[in-house]
């Protein structure tokens, strides 16, 4: 019980003089971690790319490539209506040839359609981060009749067909609605629909941290100095499941980039002429994939890299950002 | 400043007692309870009132009939109350400004509870808290909060207490900023000179909690519970989780602390050797009830409840042979579900001295001795110590 006072001062005095003052957070500590993660810097590296090739689109295709709906009938065979030339038309001129059909650039087409899976997979993991973290956080930290109906209703989403719930949306939905026409609207359709039935995956996630945090001193102790729920929630909860709502979202994006691709593929996507992904995967696999692999293989390696980037991202993100890693 | 704090805390060390303790032993005017406790005293809070108000304390908190109950809830899809923890039942006692006052008890004696139920984390079932003249034991959160500036808390586990992903600065800030308050000089000044009042380089105010060591991290939430200048501190076992090379470093400071800022504690502890030091009376709680209230030297040295006996020959003697001389008072069984209480005296099914009116009539908290309360039908003074 009685320790020497001098004991006192070499517990306060521990920090040498040279100690840098600024300590290292979460983020700082996990940025270390990630870094030293090969893949998944790599991968982090190749969606930056993937990122601007989307947002520079029009400029790339203007340098490399033509309009991507301009067709070329003139590259094709009028016979067969396949590309002239060998591996589907490829030349300095059409980097990965033309359509059959319509002889549009294959090159253009997958730049543009990483605009379209991009923005919508992005925009729904946005919905569903944002939803699933408050309903999430509502759900664990309230409890009681809040956390039961939240919870309902998650179980209700992740057991409703969301594919067959997209069509049927996209059947009733005219061609002008909230604002919005045509492409923008479709892709308004596809975030919402997505989004929906994602927030859950989420919303569970954050509910569980939650119901081990609340039991946490930290949150008695903002409340002992008089925190009300909102300032309880955000200012000590949120910073605790960030790191947890990362990694997820990290690798929900893939699965909504297949998502977007499923549903484009299935005719309720984004409306052609707009390249998507999925779209020109939809057309190629009409029969077109024997004849003329290259107009499947660019828009499918195209997505495969893509989901699997997201997926190697997210795994380093998890390893880095390690929910057990500190306290 | 760490030397000048050094030497603030080393005079408590000594064990000499504090102005408050001494003022708070001598026993003014003699009171209408008889020392022996052959005549029943009116009640056991009536006797506390008379005890409090001889001696002339000027009181900071009352607690009276305290009560919290736990509904246990049955069923998954119809939530029925089957039953009900009875934490607290009917805890009544006072603290003076300036004084501290140690609450000792095993674990589910309620001990924690009850400073939850004063700071209002928790809403009493019923009784009532007062605070500084004003009843808050049903205020609203609203209406609470620019009175939690005045009742501050210190946690048991320095490593769930504060929050991981707060810099230490925004820690200890947090009560500025949820009270509003802006200091002279500003918030940062005043966690810089917080941070080195509780022995701290303020130079880690950008520093995470996995940073420091549990001690450290303890004198972290304590810098944060004296950022609004609090009248009454609860400290929820402070030291329980700490080294216990570390503990005494941390009573000492709070102690220090209490003498600089004319603080009051209620010092929650499961042990009386951790009290001893610090307080200036000591209640001693079994099963959500006090069944002793005493100053702390009357305590230390003239227990009367036999449970008190066997907490007080489980405190560790530093003289070895005193320490083989006395003998160890063991306790059969354990602690029974507070769900299900033993009824009439609580402690009866441990008791050594447990006779037929123990199984049929609850002893009433009398005032035995000025200021000295005790819940048993045969108190005893008994030399343990």
């Amino acid at each position: 019980m009685t320790a020497p006072p001098g004991e006192m001062m070499v517990e306060s005095v521990t920090a040498p003089a040279v100690v840098p003052t600024e300590g290292r957070s979460l983020w700082r500590s996990g940025w270390i971690r990630l870094r030293r993660d090969k893949p998944a810097m790599i991968s982090g590296t190749f969606l930056i790319l993937l990122a601007l090739i989307a947002i520079f689109a029009p400029v790339i295709v203007a340098l490399l490539g033509h309009p991507p709906n301009e067709p070329h009938y003139d590259l094709l065979d009028p016979n067969t209506a396949t590309p002239r030339g060998r591996f589907g038309g490829m030349s300095w001129h059409y980097l990965l040839g033309v359509e059959p059909v319509n002889g549009r650039d294959i090159f253009s087409r997958t730049v543009y359609g990483a605009r379209v899976s991009l923005l919508v997979a992005l925009l729904a993991t946005a919905t569903a981060v944002i939803i699933g973290t408050v309903l999430g956080m509502l759900a664990g930290y309230l409890g009681g009749l809040w956390d039961t109906i939240i919870a309902r209703l998650m179980d209700l989403l992740l057991s409703v067909p969301s594919v067959l719930f997209a069509i049927a949306i996209v059947a009733v939905i005219p061609n002008k609605a909230f604002g919005l026409s045509g492409s923008s609207l479709r892709i308004g359709v596809l975030v919402f629909v997505i989004g929906i039935f994602a927030w859950p995956y989420i919303g569970r996630i954050v509910r569980g941290q939650v119901l081990s945090l609340r039991e946490r001193e930290f949150i008695e102790a903002s409340r002992s100095l008089g925190a009300g729920t909102f300032t309880v929630m955000f200012r000590e909860l949120l910073p605790n499941v960030a790191a947890p709502v990362l990694v997820y979202a990290t690798l929900l994006i893939p699965t909504n980039i297949l998502n977007e691709a499923a549903l484009s593929y299935l005719g309720v996507g984004v409306r052609p002429p707009t390249a998507s992904w999925g779209d020109s995967l939809a057309v190629a696999s009409h029969g077109w994939y024997s004849i003329e692999p290259i107009f499947m293989l660019a828009p499918g390696l195209a997505i495969f890299a893509t989901v699997l980037a997201f997926n190697l991202l997210g795994d380093g993100l998890r390893d880095a950002f390690d929910p057990r890693g500190g306290r | 400043m760490t030397v000048r704090l050094t030497k603030d805390l080393r005079s408590p060390a000594t064990g000499e007692p504090s102005p408050a303790t001494g003022k708070d032993a001598v026993p003014a005017q003699p009171t209408d309870a008889p020392a022996t406790g052959a005549v029943p005293a009116a009640s056991g809070e009536a006797g506390e009132v008379r005890g409090r108000a001889a001696r002339g304390g000027d009181e900071l908190v009352r607690v009276t009939d305290l009560t919290k109950l736990f509904p246990v809830r049955r069923g998954t899809l119809v939530r029925r109350s089957t039953g009900a923890v009875r934490a607290v039942d009917g805890v009544g006692f006072a603290i003076d400004r300036g004084t501290t006052l140690g609450l000792v008890g095993e674990s589910g004696s309620g001990k924690s509870t009850t400073g939850r139920l004063i700071s209002r984390l928790l809403e009493p079932t019923s009784g009532s808290v007062v605070f500084d003249g004003r009843d808050i034991s049903h205020l609203s959160t609203r209406e609470l909060r620019p009175m939690r500036r005045d009742i501050q808390m210190i946690f048991q586990d320095p490593y769930s207490s504060l929050n991981p992903r707060h810099t230490i600065g925004a820690i200890v800030a947090a009560p500025l900023r949820i009270q509003k308050q802006t200091p002279r000089g500003g918030i940062r000044a005043r966690v810089r000179e917080l941070l080195e009042l509780v022995g701290l380089n303020p130079e880690h105010y950008n520093r995470y909690p996995n940073e420091f060591s549990g001690g450290q991290r303890q004198r972290i939430g304590i810098a944060r519970a004296l950022a609004t200048r609090p009248k009454l501190i609860i400290a929820d076992e402070p030291v329980s989780a700490l080294d216990v090379s570390i503990r005494a470093q941390i009573i000492n400071l709070l102690d220090g602390l209490r003498t600089e800022f004319g603080l009051t504690y209620l010092f929650i502890a499961h042990d009386l050797s951790m009290v001893r030091h610090i307080s200036d009376r000591v209640a001693v709680m079994y099963l959500g009830q006090i069944i002793e209230l005493a100053d702390r030297t009357d305590l230390f040295s003239g227990a009367l409840h036999p449970y008190t006996h066997a907490l007080l020959s489980a405190v560790p003697i530093p003289d070895p042979t005193s320490h083989h001389r006395r003998e160890r008072i063991r306790l059969r069984d354990e602690v029974p579900s507070p769900l299900n209480p033993p009824v009439a005296c609580r402690f009866h099914p441990r008791c050594w001295k447990a006779q037929e009116i123990c199984r049929t009539e609850a002893p009433p908290l009398r005032e035995r001795a000025p200021g000295h309360q005790v819940a048993c039908h045969f108190p005893e003074k008994r030399d343990v110590v």
